[in-house]
């Protein structure tokens, strides 16, 4: 076999049936529940039969001590590809980058990649205390403040840095809120206006309540499978263009100022061969607006630093200069566990195929969904990135 | 500038008494060596032998190079502070009943970035810092960042106070007054500022001397206590238990016989009956108090000290059933600070060598003094401390037990 | 001189006396101090083996570890509290005889008692000696010291309740009072008693070690086979001469001694 000098690309690899199982502040259903109610919603949506369905990626934080083959027996399922993701925040981009592969080796022809969690009074504890060693040896000793207290340092850390002032970190929250206007599926139905935001309790200084997900329960699913079979089921769907993923990126930088997808995001660009400006809307991962600004530099809309100045000059509602987090992200649509690292993908595809409603980006074409996730220590581990592109019609 | 602490206003008796709730105490076996470390006064990190990167958080395989040879160095915890916040919010009741709390982020010259707990006297960033490793109430190690200079009340922060059991304002009770040794735990814990010491002294028709002149101390208050009879130390306990915030436990009794030197158990009996089962009535009869007492304001109930031996790590044959009974009394003390954790209390455990005492005549010197023993404890007590080896003879064969304490056996039945 | 109990038979004896103690015309004074552990022991200097304090450990009471009984383990040593010493107790003795608490016979514990008051002198002076001249002067007011009777040394030394000024030391030692040499001797050879009873720690005076030989009354007395009775109080209530003293030790093999209840039986109004 020839060796590549170039990776593969993801031609002929197509994502569709997104599927959202509405958001609850607090469940008391398990995550199987939320599961297998995404399950069944791609089958409804795609009316494919369970037993077509030959491939099964899962990422959830709250199956334990269920794995994802425990899911296929609770679910009747026989795959014969399965992947267990629970990197939450980058689950999204992970678990689309693994499926895609076996569709394009044929290991699987229809791949459901589903992320799920419920959230009891007594979740948010229970994760944070037995997340990770680093965490339980040197984190939660501190404060148990959990991410809040990490990402406040992180965000004091960025502010001296490179100026930036809480009310930027406001407008991203605020464009957020007006885009999550538009989506009945999220949990925040007020608008939020700046004064709101600089005025709200602090959690962590600096960081305040509405730089705070809400943790809730909840799931987001879609289907990978070839382009081919998409177009014979007619179902809508959305091309995979490029995708990059980083761990453990800059571990030698003392704080985290700059993310993984940095270190792989010409790749990126060369794979879906386009420049940044091409990008017509995108889903940062939002678990603070301080990493939502990090992504607007990392991943080549501004330069290090120049966060500040980007998000003053621009407007990042779904008709603004650069939407950002069309469906309200994870500040305004709630973070249903790690079903947030599939939230841009479910909302990227309905964007793609016409179907975001009264926030559709006009004219969207190209859309940049951005993983972020598992905060062991004092940052996050992993980093990953997806351009999805519009499917042209066929004559 | 930290502001000193105050003497607390008397408690409201109708009132319900908080109760403790540990911080988290889970840690990884790799990572306990920062408190084994900090038990005794030392903030260590791994260094790896073969490349020189210093770890953090602890692991099993250098970050760099994956060497496993992974040692513990200390460090002077020189760095930069790159970030800080003020929590608001915790979902830990430990923190929760105790906010705001500070957290900083540092930047240790020797390389890995630390999350510590703030100092109220440094700045925010940037800042030159000192990180050191403290146990906090649940017997772990905690990374803290002091100022590179502190102000003269820098003892007083209220994040540091958690940390440590000054004698400032508390009362203590030092269960012997009647040897050298009391008395100059006596006159050290009145001079670190403690409010009442109640001093016990048992056959009082046998005078000593030394002890009237610590009786004419204001703070202090003579009590009947004789440990080798039970209903003694429940009557003091009942009298003054629920107002004890540090217990000082000195009483011994110390001959110097081995096996064969004395025939009888009466004298190795009489040894036992106060320095090993003597702290097992005290700590029935005192224990719950302190731990009831330990979350009650600034200054609670706080520590527990044991006068050991450093004869109880390895036999010293000459005075063989003393060491035995300090043996046994130091497993006994290790029982006791895992009963006292639940309830925050620190149990400090003194291994002095010999001490320059009648007991010791024949012991040529160095020995320690009285005088210099109890500040051993007080500052073991002020900094936290948990494990305390006191002198020179002390310190040096400690360094022989850890090095290969069957060498030291031999070493020691050579000298008798 | 007959008198009435040589013409009694030995079961109208008793039987009388089981009457005249339940008519209360004759009583029982209980001549024991308590075993607390708050009792002093006697302390030698530090080198030297110590006798054990009292001590009292409760096994249950009425709970987890016995939820229907109440009952203690206790410890002390042969001669802790009001307490019997034995001819082996001291050197002078070792030789001799059924010298031990096991051995010595039983007809001895059961013995007429003489009261000699020393309460006045031993106030002013806690180092006093009993002296010969106080045994003459007892016996010129209640007769001569009967051969086999106890010699019981009243101080109200019992009376101190504070245990250091019971124990009376200071920087010379232990100012108790006690017998002189001479007593002891003239006691033991020209009277026979079978033996000498004190209310303080010892029998022999507290300084009675610089005494010639040290301890003249251990010394004579066990030398010659006869006890020792310590710690007893309530002399004060018991008739200078007529009362009868009971006082068996326990049955400790080759004991020295052993704590006791020392009772003496006393006419009413005596």
């Amino acid at each position: 076999m020839a060796t590549r000098t170039s990776r593969m690309s993801y031609d002929g690899v197509a994502v569709a049936v997104p599927v959202t199982v509405p958001y609850q502040r607090y469940s008391t259903l398990g995550a199987h529940w939320f599961l297998g109610q995404a399950v069944a919603g791609l089958l409804e949506a795609s009316g494919l039969a369970k037993e077509q369905i030959d491939g099964l990626c899962v990422s959830s934080f709250s199956l334990a001590p269920d794995t994802a083959v425990g899911v296929t027996q609770h679910l009747g399922l026989s795959p014969r590809w399965l992947d267990h993701v629970p990197t939450g925040g980058a689950s999204g981009v992970m678990c689309l980058r693994r499926a895609a592969r076996a569709v394009q080796a044929g290991d699987a022809e229809v791949v459901a990649c589903v992320a799920a969690d419920t959230n009891h009074v007594d979740s948010f504890r229970q994760t944070l205390g037995s997340f990770s060693d680093f965490a339980r040896d040197a984190t939660y000793p501190y404060g148990s403040g959990g991410p809040n207290s990490i990402f406040a340092m992180i965000t004091a850390n960025y502010m001296r840095s490179f100026g930036a002032k809480r009310e930027d970190f406001g407008r991203i929250c605020v464009d957020q809120r007006s885009n999550a206007l538009g989506n009945p599926n999220a949990m925040f139905k007020k608008a939020l206006s700046l004064d709101e935001y600089m005025a709200a309790r602090p959690i962590s200084e600096p960081i305040h309540l509405f730089d705070c997900v809400m943790p809730c329960a909840g799931a987001e699913a879609f289907l990978v499978m070839s382009e081919a079979r998409a177009r014979d089921m007619g179902l809508p769907h959305a091309l995979i263009r490029g995708a990059i993923e980083r761990h453990n990126a800059y571990a030698d930088d003392p704080v985290m100022f700059r993310g993984g997808w940095r270190v792989d995001r010409d790749d990126l660009y060369a794979q879906a061969g386009v420049a940044p400006a091409a990008i017509d809307f995108i889903q940062t991962y939002d678990d603070y607006p301080v990493i939502a600004m990090m992504q607007f530099e990392d991943l080549g809309f501004c330069e290090k630093g120049e966060g500040p100045a980007f998000v003053r000059s621009h407007t990042m509602t779904s008709g603004g200069s650069f939407p950002n987090n069309t469906s309200g992200g994870q500040l305004s649509a709630g973070q249903a566990g790690a079903a947030g690292g599939f939230l841009g993908m479910t909302e990227t595809i309905r964007q793609l195929s016409g179907d975001a409603g009264a926030r559709q980006v006009p004219d969207a074409r190209l859309g940049l969904v951005a993983g972020f996730g598992m905060v062991t220590y004092d940052r996050c581990l992993c980093t990953g990135a997806v351009i999805l592109g519009k499917a042209e019609a066929t004559t | 500038m930290t502001m000193p602490l105050m003497r607390p206003k008397r408690k409201n008796p109708v009132l319900r008494t908080r109760q403790m709730n540990l911080p988290p105490w889970a840690r990884g076996r790799v990572a306990l060596g920062i408190t084994a470390a900090a038990a005794e006064g030392r903030f260590e990190l791994q260094t790896c032998e073969d490349c020189g990167t210093v770890q953090y958080p602890p692991r099993e395989a250098c970050r760099k190079c994956l060497s496993p040879r992974l040692h513990w160095r200390e460090q002077d915890g020189a760095g930069e502070l790159l970030g800080s916040t003020v929590l608001h919010h915790s979902n830990d009741l430990f923190f929760r009943e105790r906010l705001p709390w500070r957290l900083g982020l540092v930047h240790l010259d020797a390389g890995p970035t630390l999350m510590v707990h703030l100092h109220g006297e440094v700045g925010d960033a940037p800042a030159r810092v000192r990180v050191g490793a403290r146990l906090d109430r649940a017997g772990q190690a905690v990374l803290i960042g002091f100022p590179n200079e502190g102000s003269a009340h820098m003892a007083d922060d209220r994040m540091l106070r958690e940390m440590t059991s000054d004698p400032k304002f508390r009362k203590a009770l030092v269960t012997d007054g009647k040897t050298e040794v009391g008395q100059a735990i006596v006159r050290a814990l009145v001079k670190a500022g403690a409010d009442i010491v109640w001093v016990g002294h048992a056959e009082p028709w046998k005078k000593l001397g030394g002890l009237e002149d610590i009786s004419a101390l204001p703070q202090v208050t003579l009590v009947p206590l004789d440990l080798t009879n039970g209903r003694s130390v429940t009557e003091l306990a009942g009298e003054i238990g629920g107002k004890v915030d540090i217990v000082v436990n000195n009483a011994e009794v110390h001959r110097s016989f081995g096996i064969g030197a004395r025939r009888g158990t009466d004298v190795a009996k009489a040894e036992m009956d106060i320095n090993y089962f003597g702290l097992l009535r005290l700590a029935q009869e005192f224990g719950p108090a302190l731990k009831g007492r330990s979350a009650d304001g600034a200054t609670g109930a706080t520590a527990w000290v044991n006068l050991l031996s450093i004869y109880a790590l390895s036999n010293f044959p000459p005075h063989g059933t003393f060491s035995a009974s300090k043996a046994a009394a130091h497993s006994l003390a290790q029982c006791l600070r895992a009963e006292m954790r639940p309830a925050g209390i620190r149990v400090i455990n003194v291994f002095p060598g010999p001490i320059d005492d009648e007991w010791n005549q024949h012991t040529p010197p160095p020995k320690l003094a009285p005088a210099t023993l109890a500040n051993a404890i007080v500052k073991a007590l002020r900094d936290g401390i948990e494990d305390v080896y006191p002198g020179d003879v002390a310190q040096e064969w400690l360094e022989r037990w850890r090095d290969n304490p069957k060498i030291l056996e031999r070493e020691l039945a050579a000298g008798s | 001189m007959t008198t009435t109990t040589e013409l009694m038979s030995a079961a109208e004896i008793l039987a009388g006396l089981v009457g005249a103690m339940a008519s209360g015309r004759i009583r029982v004074i209980d001549l024991t101090q308590t075993l607390t552990p708050e009792f002093p022991q006697i302390a030698l200097p530090p080198e030297m083996g110590q006798c054990w304090p009292f001590r009292i450990e409760e096994v249950s009471k009425y709970d987890e570890r016995g939820p229907g009984w109440y009952w203690n383990n206790f410890s002390c040593g042969e001669h802790t509290g009001t307490h019997f010493d034995a001819p082996i107790h001291w050197i002078s003795g070792r030789d001799l005889p059924n010298n031990s608490v096991d051995t010595i016979p039983a007809q001895h514990f059961v013995a007429p008692a003489c009261v000699i008051d020393c309460s006045e002198q031993a106030q002013a002076d806690h180092d006093y000696l009993l002296n010969i001249a106080d045994i003459e002067r007892y016996e010129s007011r209640h007769g001569r010291i009967p051969k086999g009777a106890w010699a019981l040394m009243r101080t109200d030394w019992s009376k101190r309740h504070d245990p250091e000024a019971y124990q009376n030391f200071d920087e010379t030692g232990q100012h108790t009072p006690g017998p002189s040499t001479e007593a002891v001797r003239f006691l033991v050879e020209e009277r026979g008693v079978i033996g000498f009873g004190s209310e303080a720690i010892g029998t022999d005076a507290g300084q009675g070690y610089h005494l010639r030989p040290p301890y003249p009354c251990h010394y004579y007395m066990h030398g010659a086979g006869r006890y020792g009775l310590q710690c007893l109080c309530n002399l004060d209530l018991l008739p200078p001469a007529g009362a009868v003293l009971i006082c068996p030790p326990l049955k400790i093999e080759k004991g020295s001694g052993s704590p006791l209840r020392v009772l003496a039986l006393v006419g009413a109004g005596s």
